[in-house]
Order: C-alpha cells, then structure tokens, then sequence
C-alpha cells in the first residue's frame, strides 16, 4: 500500500466527455492517457512520477474494466523495455519515470526502440526533477531525445495542455513511427487545476489479443544490416514526418501581436513564468495578451525550422528562454538562421543564467535586461532587490530532510556510529533512499552514492589490505530490486569483493512514496510479494548473510555489524536488517488501535519521555538519534542554561531512546510509558495495589523531604 | 491590459509532515465553492521528510474559465505575494529570507512555536536561534503580522495544525470568503470534529506576546529554610539573592541545611573578594554554577529523582495518559562498577577500583544496561533505598572526588578574583561543561581540567578572559574535543611568536 491513497481521486478517471475534471496534474496525464485508448502502460516511482504510479494502482479495477494492462515494472529498464510491444503491433503504451536518472536507466531499451522504431504509439512520461526541491543531479533530459532521436514534448504547465499533448504525443509517435517523450516539470506534475474531459476509450487492440495473434518483422530489430536501414529511415523518413505533424497540428503556440521588433522563443513548461515576469513588467496581462511577439514552444524536439524562420524574420533580436545547460536548443536556432540567412540576433544564456531553475523573478531580470539592450523602455522594471538581512539569515536554520520520527533505519546509523567509536572510521558506500540521509548531521555517514542500487557495486574497488578495515556499502531494499542483487550482490561474490553491504528491508519502496516492492509483506491482490531478500542474496551465491529482524536493537545491530568487519572468512557479507517502515506503519496500524481502542479491546500503546530534572542539556542523544520527536526545549531549572531534551507529541514509542541511552552509556533521564487503554480487570488490581503501596511510600518520603526542605 | 490586480497569491511554508497540503487542498476548495479558479501547486520530493516544503497557489475570480483561462504562474515571485502562512517560526523567517514578505502586500501569518532544527539541537550546549529576531523582522517587514503558538492551539483543540491555520485565515480576513464558508469546507472533510475545534482557536488566536516570566523569590518553609533565607539576606548583596537562594533551596533538597550553609560559605568566601565591574557578577554566577556542581548527579539522586510521587504525576501528564488508562513507567539506567564503587564508602570504593583483579571480576556484572520499572514495587523500593543513602552521602567515594575537585577550582577563582575579576567570572562559567553522566561527564570534565591547565599556563596575560572564554566555546563545539584543541594549539603558536 503506498503512502498516499488515490481511491477517492481516481473516480475521476471516470468522468465523461464535457465534464469538468478538477484534481492533479498528475491525475490528469491519467486521464489523458484512458482517453487516448492506451492499450498498455508502466513505470517506476519516484517524485515527482511517484502519484501517477500510484493511480495507476488505486485505479486497476478501472483499468481492467476497460482493458488495459499495468505494470509496476521493476526498474525504469524495464518498463522502458515493454514499449517493445508497440514495434509490431498498433497498440498504445506509456511509460513513466523520474528523470534524468531514470532515463539514464532505461537508456538502453529507450535506444533500441527508438532504432526500431514504432507501429502503435509509445509513450514516455518523464517528471524532470530539476531545480527546487529536486533530489538528484541537475542534468537535461533533453540530451537523450536527441541522440536517441525520440521527440520531446515540453507543454504549457496547465491541465487543459498537458492533456493536448498526451493525445496529440500518441498521434505524433504513430505518425513518425517514433517514440515520444513528455516532458513534466516538478510543479507542473503537482499541479491541482481544471480541465474538460472526454469519454475514456477502451484500446482498439488489447495486449492479449495481439499475444495471440504474433506479427515479426525482421527490419524492426536492431541487428545488422537493418540498424543501419533504421538511421536512414531516421533521418529520411520519421524527422520529415514528425515535423510536418507537428506544423500541420499546431503543437507549438504564438502569443502577442504578429510583428514587432522583437520576440521571445519559450519551452512550453516555462510559458506560466515567462508571463508573469512579463505582466509585472507591465507588458503582459493576466491571460496570457503580451505585449511582445512569443512563440511558445510544446515540442522542444525536432524545431520546425519553417515556423522559427518565420518568427525570426524581421525581428532585430530573439530571447530563447531554455532552462538548463548545455543549451541545445539555441544552438540549434543559431544554425537555423545562419542556414537560412537571416540576421536576427538569438539571445540566450548570454543575458539569462547558465545554471539553475528559471523562475519568475530570474526572468522577469532576464527578459528585462534583453529589453533594455535593445533599447526598449520596460513600462515596471524590477526594483531592485535589496540585499538579505543578515541578522535573519544568520537566524533562519538549514532545514534539510532527514529520517521521519520512529524510522526503522536511525538505529542502524546509530550502531555504526558507536561502533566507530571502537574501529575507526568507517569508508561508507551510499545508495539511493531514505538511508541516504545518514550523511547529514546527526550521523555524518556516508561518502558517496552513484544510483539507484549501485550502493554495493561503489564499494567493490576497496579491496583491503591485509587485516585491513573493510568497506561498508548500504542499500535499500528499493535499490536492491531495482539493479543491487545483480549489480551489486552478484558483482561482489564474482569478484570475491571483501565488503559488508547492509540492505535495509523495510518493507518498501520507503523514499519514493510507500510503494510495494518483491520482498514487501504485505499481501498484495495484484503482485507477487514476500520474496525474501536473504534467499536471493544466498542464490547468487553469497554464504555469510545474516537477517536481523529488529533494527531497534541497537546492540544487536551493533554486534552484528562488527562481526560482519572482523570476521576471518573473507568474500562478500551481508546483512539484511529488517523492520517496518514507520510511516507506512504508522498510516496501517493507527486506525486499527484507535478502533480497538474504541471498540473496548485492552490495547496497550508506548511512549517515551525525558526527566528535565536528571537531564543536563548534553544532548549526546539527539547526536545520536536526530528523531524528529526528540527535540529541547528550555530548562525549567533556573539555575542551568542550556535546554533539556524533550519528547513532543509525535513520539510513536519506536524505543531508539532508551536502546542508544543504554547502548551508548548516557544516562538515566529516558522513561518509557506504557499506556493501557481498556485495562483489564487484573491489570486494575495490580495497579492499584501497587499504587496503595508506592503512593504510601511517597506520601512518607515526601513529608520528609518537605522537613528538610527549604 | 487589466489594471486592478484580480489575483491573489499564497505561499504556504511548511516542514514535510505538517499537513501544509492539506491546508492548501482546503483553500483550494474553499475558493473552488466560491467560484474562483483555484491553481495550487508544490515541489514536496524529498522535502516531505520533515523537511522545508513550498506550497504555492493562485486565486482567480471567476470559474467560467475553461473558455478563457487565466495564465497562472508555478512558482512564487518575490513581492507579489498577497498572502504567506508559515507553520513554524523560523519558516516565517525562511519566507522572509526568500523575499516573499513585502511590506507593501503581504500578510503574514505564522505559528510562533518552535520545531527545533537538528543543528539546533544537537548543539551540546546551547544552540537555539533567537526567534525574537525573527518575530521583529517579521512585525518590521510584513504588511501585517498575525502570529500565536498555532501548534499549542492544535494540542489542546486534539486537530492537526492546519485546522488552526485555516482558522487564523479565516480571522485575518486576508481572503474574500466568510469565516461560515471557510468552517463548512473543514466540516465536509475527515476528523471534522476536531478540526472544526482547532479551527475555532485559530480564529481566537490572537497575538501572543510573550511576557517573559518574573522569577518569584522562594518562600522558605522550614525553620532551617528561614535560617538560611537570614543568611543570604545578611552575608551577601543583593543582587546575588535570586540564585543563591536556588541554590540553598536546590542543596537542602539534594543533601541537608547542613550542605546548604558549606554552600553559602564557599559562595561567601568569593563574595569577600567580588570586584566584579558589574553589580557582583562573579558572585551571582558563582552561586549559580557552585549550587549546580555540589549537586552533581550521582546514583543516590537519580534513585530519589525517579521514585517521586511529583515524578509519577508530571509523567502521566507528560504521555497524555487519559483518566482510566493504567500507566507504568520503565526507566533505562546503566550504572558502571564505576558509578556503583563511587557510590561506596571511599576506602572500599577506591579499593576495588585501584585493584584490577577485583575490577575485572565485577566488571561483568555492570556490562548490561538495565530497563527498571519503577512502578514496580521491588524495583521501586530498590531505588527508594538507593535514595536512602542520602544519610550516608559525605562517606561516599564520589562525594570525596567531587569536594576535591570543587575546592580546588574555588581555589584558582579566588586567586584570579584578586587582580582579575573578569578571568574568575569565565572560570566560573566553565562548569557549564561539566556535566551529564557516564562518559559525558568524563569528555565535560576532560575538556574543563585542559582549560584550567591552559590557565594556569597563562597566568596574567591581559585577555585571559577572552581566552577562556573562547576555549570554553569551542569546548562546546564537537564532542571529541578537536576545535577546543586547535584553540588550544592557536594559543601555544601565538606565545611561540610573541616570545621567540
């Protein structure tokens, strides 16, 4: 079950034509895509492509009563390998992924069908996770369309558009015999906004009936002599015939008067941006009426030289607004005028940032500035900005993300952490996931990561030298379906890496948004689930696996993982380190104990808490914990000056406190509580006669205490 | 072109967990049912766990768009924001930081309660930021300020923040809706009950400013308590008063009268010699940090801590336990045969220490941490005798170490008092590090014996308590001593050069 449930939302993908959908953007693809009769569809999560995966689940009846096949593929490869199903026969598919990073993992497949080319239309949906709030390295997705020759579709970031270009993406990919890509930005993939809908079609060819009805054609495989049939065809047949698709149906949009001296050429996705900076400058209004001639463009790859020609001529300059680097397109605007012999001057990255996410403000200065140099008088030029206050900035504390309060992974780190106490420092190999948060502070563990799954296979060159300290390289259980058994695991035991790798199996897919994976437990209607982690490592041949089935039992862990780093037998080690995601956890169990809770049942819940009277304010405990539950707060003794900890509210009773408080020697200032609700009639015996006992004796120590008191 | 603005922009600053989407999904409803076109969006990625998250969303009157749909942006424009609501104080600041407070448009409403960053608190001493600062920018720098402890509200009201958030829009009349219309759309959602309660405080919140408290002298109420309240009147000048006070009541309570009036005349005996510049510093702060180290923590004052029926109460208030709930209390202790021969009498005590046969033999049985449920009754009675030890407290080994170490440290400020009043006050101060259990205590007063040892090294340089001052910092800084340690290496470079 993942994080965030769709059940309610999905009944939208019900709507018929003329009714208003109102939901998110990424809902809305969804839609688009059962209005566009997908025969097939995948993917793998991740933000921001995590919800249309997991609509894509909440939604199956649905998809099944129109007859559609999903997938919840077990990488980005492999979804990207289903589009196979496309090359011979007239059926739809769509793939989605988080990219670039998915992209870079499906890269192969993507190559070979683009090579091949398409009959049905294929469909790739990717959540461009670049500038604020993205997680990964900032790269262009661009660069893949273009070397693998797939078009690229960059909408305006409405609903209405955005579902535009999933039809029209379909009609163009059949049309060119091509994969197409659409292109989502972050805010665009969580955009909440209206659209008219259509009805929801049933695809013409299901994947059933053409599994039965199998269709070869030689000239579609990638092997010589026909993948050099496929770069020709590329270039004489597919190029010529998406571009003349995309002029004939419009795809790319004008704005603003017909002439004037100058223009703005925009990707679609920016066009919400670019009209804001305009309309604050006084040049633009709130539709969208510009003052200046702009040329937006939804499909980034291939241009259509006829329609830039066109915009270009007469203008003295052009503003390309293309965010992200290297800058291809305006590259290639430049070698479209020079080529067509016109003098328009194409401004880009010389006026705008080379780096970075161009948001309103970044634009509203660019476009201002280019206006400027061409000696145009901007009605509201931008105030400037005056300079951050430095007193607030030196204030105002980094607020990174880290591990959720009562997460199953903190006590590992915690282990390692005292555990390097006794061994030194550790080289730790990172991968992708929650865990990845070990380095940052509290734990500070961690060196690199280099992709999903590779946390093993980036520890596999430290190979140690006689006695010497061995690596670590962590994993999720995430990561290690995705590519780390094979990779990782597997690469380790061929080449008798002397590593200790730790999967961490909560259960999850935890990072990208709860999602099932092979060695979950729960019990899943539509996928194979509780395939253990342990048998596949001990099947691709590795002999010293240990599973531990609490991670909250620091000196287990601890003991466990020095073991793993000073045993004599040599070869790959790996230790499986399981408990529940606490998020997920927590969202399954909360309201079955609130029920029995209310159903009368004995239910008996934990919490735990600080004494601020042993507590000196050392806070060793958040350094080694960093839970977001267990926070300061002032000291209440008027004689000491620094805050003592303290457990809020949020505290689900996870025991990491108590366990690192002994574990690590602290001291005595954690309790836990338990708290029974519906006690039993037992339980109310024995506390009463042991309050009759204790309150007794307190009643005395405290009459004597009161004596000697002040 | 338009000219009146028709639009009305909201940031919404929240930490990953907080429910910021939630209140944005409300707005969106809200101004959906009042036929406005409504466009919400956010970047959560790996910002939902517990970290800083945007919301954005734009209001357009008019939802007959579907025909003429108004361009709205993604992305928040620093100055054109109407409205920011921050769930946290420092968000408040973080939005601010970020330009999007103009004091020409924007209403800024914001929880003023703290979520306490992990810089914040793993600090080892004192780490906080100053949310007074960040309460004047925003009263200096907003169109309008509306702030109160939002999450306060939400505890009592049982409702998730938001609930009291979207009651403090309600309130501020930043949005062209009636408080009825924003009450019905809470009202039509899940945990409607509660969150209609937080809600309404939200509405009620109006800004807190907080008072700071006035400490209350205490009231003596024994014989020995007036006594000693005498005492302090007589012996020491006023301004000391307040602390002295806590300490005597803090040291009858840990120990006897008879251990409060050793305090007093230790804290005397450098009242005697006080040149403080300002009003008895030295004094003042001496009674403070005295009165905290002659009641260090050992095993015999954790057991009384624990076993206390105030204790019992304050826990059960603490875990929210509700009337007709059975609560028991586990503790997590793990004394070391250190701790436990410190608890000796001081020859046994140091006789078993000093001998490594005897060490090694016991060691064992000190090796595993303990989980002690005090309100069991024999776990509950051990303590209380452990507690009862207090009688024989001045016998013990760690009481001996500790006297040591106080008269020691008492002694080298009464002589740095003499002619440097300024160096006393920062060697006072450096009991701040010495404190905790187990191995805290040993890295605190590993840190604060190199300090003294520096000291002494300079004895008379002028800026002697700059010096300490700094070195007592950096102590505070990591816990395995490495910038306390590079200060210290500064130092001894910087003689090095001044005398080659």
């Amino acid at each position: 079950m993942a994080e965030r449930s769709f059940k309610t939302e999905v009944e939208a993908l019900r709507l018929g034509a003329d009714q208003v959908f109102d939901g998110e953007g990424i809902l809305a693809v969804t839609k688009a895509l059962l209005q566009s009769g997908v025969a097939y569809v995948g993917g793998y999560q991740g933000s921001p492509i995590s919800h249309l995966m997991d609509v894509f689940n909440d939604a199956s009846g649905l998809l099944k009563e129109l007859g559609v096949h999903f997938e919840s593929s077990a990488s980005e490869a492999s979804a990207a390998a289903m589009l196979a199903a496309s090359v011979n026969y007239p059926l739809r598919g769509a793939v989605a992924w988080k990219s670039v990073v998915g992209t870079n993992v499906a890269s192969d497949a993507l190559s070979n069908v683009a090579s091949g080319g398409v009959t049905g239309g294929a469909l790739v949906i990717v959540g461009e996770d670049y500038g604020e709030g993205s997680s990964i390295m900032q790269e262009r997705t661009h660069a893949f369309a273009m070397k693998s020759q797939m078009w690229l579709l960059d909408p305006r970031p409405n609903l209405t558009s955005i579902v535009d270009a999933v039809e029209k993406g379909f009609e163009l990919s059949e049309i060119s015999n091509t994969p197409v890509m659409l292109e989502l930005r972050v805010r665009a993939c969580h955009v909440h906004g209206r659209f008219i809908a259509k009805n929801n079609v049933p695809p013409p060819m299901t994947v059933a009936h053409a599994a039965q009805n199998p269709v070869r054609d030689i000239d579609r495989i990638v092997l010589p002599p026909a993948s050099f049939l496929h770069e020709v065809e590329k270039i004489e047949k597919r190029w010529p015939a998406a571009v003349k698709f995309v002029r004939d149906a419009r795809l790319n949009e004008r704005f603003g008067p017909e002439q004037g001296e100058f223009g703005i050429i925009v990707q679609g996705g920016l066009f919400n941006a670019l009209n804001r900076a305009l309309e604050l400058s006084g040049l633009s209004d709130d539709f969208g009426n510009s003052n200046i001639p702009i040329y937006v463009m939804n499909v980034t790859y291939p241009l259509v030289p006829e329609e830039i020609i066109d915009f270009c001529r007469n203008k003295r300059a052009v503003l390309v607004i293309e965010e992200g680097q290297p800058e291809f397109i305006e590259h290639e605007l430049n070698t479209i005028a020079r080529k067509a012999d016109i003098q328009t001057r194409i401004v880009g990255k010389e006026i705008l940032p080379r780096a970075g996410e161009y948001t309103g403000e970044v634009l509203r200065t660019g476009v201002t500035r280019f206006l400027v140099q061409q000696g145009f008088v901007v009605p509201k030029p931008p105030a400037s900005v005056p300079p951050p206050d430095k007193v607030l900035a030196a204030e105002v504390p980094q607020r990174p993300p880290g591990l959720c309060t009562g997460c199953p992974e903190r006590p590992i780190f915690t282990a390692m952490k005292l555990l390097q106490r006794e061994l030194g420092e550790f080289h730790v190999s990172g991968d992708i996931g929650c865990h990845l948060f070990s380095i940052l502070p509290p734990f500070n563990l961690g060196n690199t990561t280099m992709g999903y799954g590779l946390g093993a296979a980036g520890a596999s060159a430290f190979r140690p030298g006689k006695g010497g300290r061995r690596a670590i390289a962590v994993m999720g259980d995430g990561g290690f379906w995705h590519n780390g058994l094979m990779s990782g695991i597997g690469n380790a035991v061929f080449n008798q890496d002397d590593t200790v790798t730790i999967v961490v199996d909560n259960g999850y897919s935890a990072a990208t948004g709860g999602q099932d994976i092979l060695s979950s437990l729960a019990s899943n209607p539509l996928r194979s689930t509780r395939n253990p982690i342990e048998r596949a490592v001990r099947g691709v041949g590795v002999n010293w696996v240990k599973t531990l089935t609490r991670t909250y039992d620091i000196p287990k862990m601890r003991d466990e993982l020095r073991r793993a780093l000073t045993s004599p037998v040599s070869g790959p080690k790996v230790i499986v380190a399981q408990s529940e995601c606490m998020l997920n956890k927590q969202r399954r169990v909360r309201p079955l104990l609130a029920n029995a809770v209310k159903a009368g049942k004995r239910v008996v819940q934990e919490r735990f808490g600080v004494d601020a009277d042993t507590c000196t304010g050392d806070h060793s405990c958040i350094r080694l914990s960093g839970c977001p539950s267990l926070t300061v707060k002032a000291n209440p003794d008027s004689l000491r000056q620094d805050p003592v900890a303290h457990v809020d509210d949020t505290c689900v009773g996870c025991g990491v406190c108590g366990e690192v408080s002994q574990a690590a020697v602290l001291c005595p200032s954690f309790y836990r509580a338990k708290i029974i609700s519906n006690p039993s009639r037992w339980d109310r015996f024995v506390n009463r006669a042991r309050a009759a006992v204790i309150g007794w004796l307190q009643m005395r120590a405290s009459h004597a205490l009161a004596r000697r008191s002040f | 072109m338009s000219k009146s603005r028709q639009r009305i922009a909201i940031a919404i600053l929240a930490l990953g967990g907080q429910g910021g989407g939630v209140l944005s999904d409300w707005i969106v409803t809200l101004a959906t049912r009042k036929r406005w076109f409504a466009q919400s969006t956010s970047v959560p990625g790996v910002a939902q766990r517990t970290g800083t998250t945007i919301y954005y969303l734009e209001l357009f009157p008019g939802l007959e768009i579907e025909h003429r749909p108004p361009v709205l942006a993604l992305s928040p424009v620093p100055g054109d924001v109407d409205l920011v609501i921050a769930s946290e104080l420092m968000e408040a600041g973080r939005a601010m930081l970020r330009g999007l407070v103009s004091g020409e448009r924007t209403t800024l409403i914001a929880s003023t309660h703290r979520i306490y960053s992990v810089s914040e608190k793993s600090a080892i001493g004192d780490g906080r930021s100053s949310g007074d600062k960040v309460l004047a920018a925003a009263q200096s720098r907003a169109r309008r300020f509306l702030g109160f402890d939002m999450q306060e509200a939400a505890d009592h009201a049982g409702c998730i923040i938001s609930a009291v958030m979207f009651g403090a829009l309600a309130q501020s009349k930043a949005l062209p809706f009636s408080t009825g219309d924003f009450e019905a759309v809470i009202q039509a959602g899940p945990a409607a009950d509660s969150n209609v309660r937080g809600f309404h405080a939200g509405l009620k919140g109006v800004r807190a400013i907080e008072t700071p408290s006035v400490p209350i002298a205490p009231v003596p109420t024994t014989n020995a308590g007036r006594r000693l309240l005498a005492r302090v009147c007589s012996e020491l000048p006023g301004p000391t008063h307040y602390f002295a006070l806590e300490g005597v009541r803090r040291l009858m309570d840990y120990q006897d009268a008879a251990y409060a009036d050793l305090y007093l005349d230790r804290v005397r005996s450098i009242a005697a010699i006080d040149r403080s510049a300002e009003g008895w510093a030295l004094t003042s702060e001496t009674a403070r940090h005295l009165a905290l180290w002659m009641s260090y923590e050992d095993t015999i004052r954790v057991a009384d801590l624990k076993t206390r029926g105030a204790r019992y109460t304050r826990v059960k208030s603490e875990v929210l336990a509700k009337p007709g709930q059975v609560v028991t209390v586990t503790e997590f202790m793990h004394p070391r045969l250190q701790e436990f021969c410190e608890t000796l009498p001081a020859r046994w005590g140091s006789a078993i220490l000093s001998s490594p046969r005897l060490s090694a033999w016991l060691e064992p049985m000190f090796r595993k941490g303990r989980d002690v449920t005090t309100t069991n009754l024999g776990w509950f009675l051990t303590l209380r005798v452990l507690a009862s030890l207090r009688h024989w407290r001045r016998k013990t080994l760690r009481f001996k170490i500790e006297n040591a170490r106080i008269a020691d440290w008492l002694e080298i400020v009464e002589r740095a008092g003499r002619d440097n009043p300024a160096a006393a006050l920062a060697l006072i101060k450096c009991q701040r590090l010495v404190k905790g259990y187990g191995d805290t205590f040993a890295r605190g007063l590993r840190n604060f014996t190199r300090i003294m040892v520096v000291y002494n090294d300079l004895r008379g340089g002028a800026d002697v308590a700059a010096v300490i001052d700094r070195l007592r910092e950096a102590a505070l800084r990591d816990e395995e001593g490495i910038s306390l340690g590079s200060e210290i290496a500064n130092l001894a470079d910087h003689k090095v050069q001044q005398h080659p």
